[in-house]
């Protein structure tokens, strides 16, 4: 596999660099922190702009609100928290005065998934996909490394509806092809014929990873790097099920209402093969360096590579 | 200031809303009474000569905003968008009907009405969003926002007033339609809000009291907050909810019921006897 370069830098820094760029390129781009600048990447944006730089203090709600308050009069706002609290906090504020009123509010929600670490169950973001995706009129994007997260938020900007981009805090790998990023088309990141893994976020490269060990056991994986939940691409995915005739899917997500439950939503009805939806298995995060907790959570390449084995064997 | 006649003109139109507000509420057979009928005033001494919003200037940049944030009392903002030719009367009657623009709780759509609302306590947050960006663009709009009495239990209602203070959004007026009661009783039983003015004081706001249902009291209230310009202001209309008709005023039962057939009749009665003592 030729995919990953050695250079690593967080979603996080992708989003904070292009929301730095639409400072400049875009004079309505506004950026609202609940407590958290630094830690969302918005610090640059606020260095350079201070006068579009919207302080709330901890109070998400009220940002999230304030947000749609700015969009109604034109502004572009950004609303940076982390996902845990933008996602869940915020939720009846995103569902009300956002995207009921179809607003263009891009919702920045960093420290997504387990891979936050240390900080344990509360900041770690697991069910943003599906409280997201949920909701009408929502887009919700998740790349899988530092210049998905940056196209992402130069595009999220041209969306006239709600964006939700999913962050992460740790450094991912740049992963080839990241350059023909665009919202809403899934990327097939390597071809294959036996099963089709559908992955997002960190675990993109991962997957890819356990695409090598399954190839020594002559499994042909085929990956596609699910980076936008919803609206999802239901082409891609319906294409590649029907070739291979099998589809994990990974995430750092609960596998309730993830993008394991997205795909099977569309396959199930369209072209139903045998599935397994690997990710964390209803339960709360716990502390932990974010190599123990994929461990933990057998996300790692070795269990999507064990996983894949037992799925292929199933389409028998 | 208005005059007399002026007054006398509101005090009639303030009927005639409130017959509106109960024949829509009757038919369409649910909905918030009481709140509706508490709030008529306000939206009187807001709309008529004061907000820069009419029909012909709805879309212009600088116009000023209202911001209905007790959305269940959407039937009287109903009925003055229409007085005020928003849109026509005869869709009133429409109220919570299939595929009506007038929805049970306020869609952002229907010409007037630009923000949607019903889960209480996002509009103070939405009105700090849109005088943070109003004055970003150095725009000279005013935004009122009307808040339930109730609706200041939710929490998210004081984020937004620390926000407002912190910025010294001196655009933003909000209103509270002081009615004491609230869906499981007196709001002063179901979480008592302590000494009100003290609080939004301590919040770093202006604060002015009124009869909320007296035009020249909430107009003189208004005009004093318009010359605060270091901080965000609150009107305390003190209200009587159900106001209007005798079997409604002061009842919590009222505040998310329609009346029937002979309750609207007796209601319409009472109001008629009103008009005619106006003068």
């Amino acid at each position: 596999m030729e995919a990953a370069k050695v250079k690593k830098e967080s979603t996080r820094d992708g989003f904070g660099k292009a929301l730095l760029e639409l400072g400049a390129e875009n004079k309505d781009v506004v950026a609202l922190s609940a407590d958290l600048t630094e830690s969302v990447r918005i610090h640059w944006f606020k260095e350079k702009y201070p006068d579009r730089f919207v302080s709330h203090g901890v109070a998400e709600q009220d940002m999230m609100s304030a947000a749609a308050g700015l969009a109604l009069t034109g502004k572009i706002p950004f609303a940076c928290t982390f996902g845990a609290f933008a996602s869940g906090r915020a939720w009846d504020q995103v569902r009300v005065s956002v995207a009921y009123m179809n607003l263009n509010v891009n919702i920045a929600g960093t420290h997504g998934g387990i891979s936050v670490g240390e900080d344990g169950a509360t900041h770690q973001a697991i069910e943003e996909i599906a409280l997201m995706r949920i909701i009408p009129n929502m887009t919700v994007v998740v790349p899988a490394d530092a210049t998905e997260a940056f196209l992402a938020t130069k595009q999220a900007v041209d969306i006239p509806g709600p964006v939700y981009l999913r962050l992460g805090r740790a450094a991912a790998h740049f992963l080839e092809g990241s350059d023909d990023f665009k919202i809403g088309k899934a990327s097939i990141k390597r071809k294959g014929k036996d099963l089709t893994i559908v992955a997002c976020g960190h675990l993109v490269y991962t997957a890819l990873q356990a695409a090598q060990h399954l190839e020594k056991k002559g499994i042909s994986a085929e990956i596609i790097n699910l980076h936008t939940p919803k609206p999802i691409d239901r082409e891609t995915l319906v294409s590649a099920a029907a070739k291979t005739g099998a589809v994990l899917t990974v995430e750092e997500h609960t596998v309730c209402g993830g993008i394991g439950s997205a795909v099977a939503e569309v396959l199930v009805q369209e072209c139903p093969v045998p599935m397994k939806i690997m990710g964390i298995d209803d339960k709360f995060g716990i502390s932990g360096s974010p190599e123990q907790l994929y461990a933990h959570f057998c996300l790692t390449e070795e269990c999507i590579a064990e996983q894949a084995e037992i799925l292929v064997k199933r389409k028998k | 200031m208005r005059n007399g006649q002026e007054i006398i003109e509101l005090k009639k139109k303030a009927v005639k809303i409130r017959k509106q507000v109960l024949c829509m509420l009757q038919q369409a057979g649910s909905g918030h009474t009481g709140g509706s009928l508490s709030m008529v005033e306000i939206l009187l001494s807001v709309y008529y000569g004061r907000i820069n919003l009419d029909p012909a200037r709805s879309v212009c940049p600088d116009r000023d905003w209202f911001v209905l944030s007790k959305g269940h009392g959407c039937p009287a903002l109903y009925a003055v968008l229409a007085d005020l030719g928003f849109f026509p009367e005869e869709e009133l009657m429409t109220l919570r009907k299939m595929g009506s623009r007038l929805q049970g709780h306020p869609q952002r759509g229907l010409p007037g009405l630009e923000i949607s609302s019903g889960s209480l306590g996002q509009g103070l947050s939405i009105s700090v969003g849109i005088a943070i960006g109003n004055r970003m663009e150095k725009r000279c709009s005013r935004v009122y926002c009307l808040m339930g009495d109730g609706e200041t239990n939710e929490g998210q209602v004081w984020e937004a007033a620390m926000t407002a203070s912190h910025y010294k959004l001196r655009d933003l007026c909000a209103i509270i339609d002081y009615n004491k009661l609230q869906i499981d009783g007196f709001v002063c039983e179901v979480k008592d809000p302590g000494e009100i003015k003290k609080k939004w004081e301590s919040f770093g706001w202006h604060v002015e009291e009124a009869d909320g249902h007296d035009i020249t009291d909430l107009d003189r209230a208004f005009d004093r907050a318009l010359e605060v310009k270091d901080r965000p202001q609150i009107i305390i209309a003190h209200t009587v909810k159900g106001k209007g008709v005798s079997f409604i005023e002061n009842k919590a039962e009222w505040h998310g019921i329609a009346p029937k057939k002979e309750e609207l009749e007796k209601a319409l009665e009472e109001l008629t006897a009103i008009e005619k003592k106006i003068s």
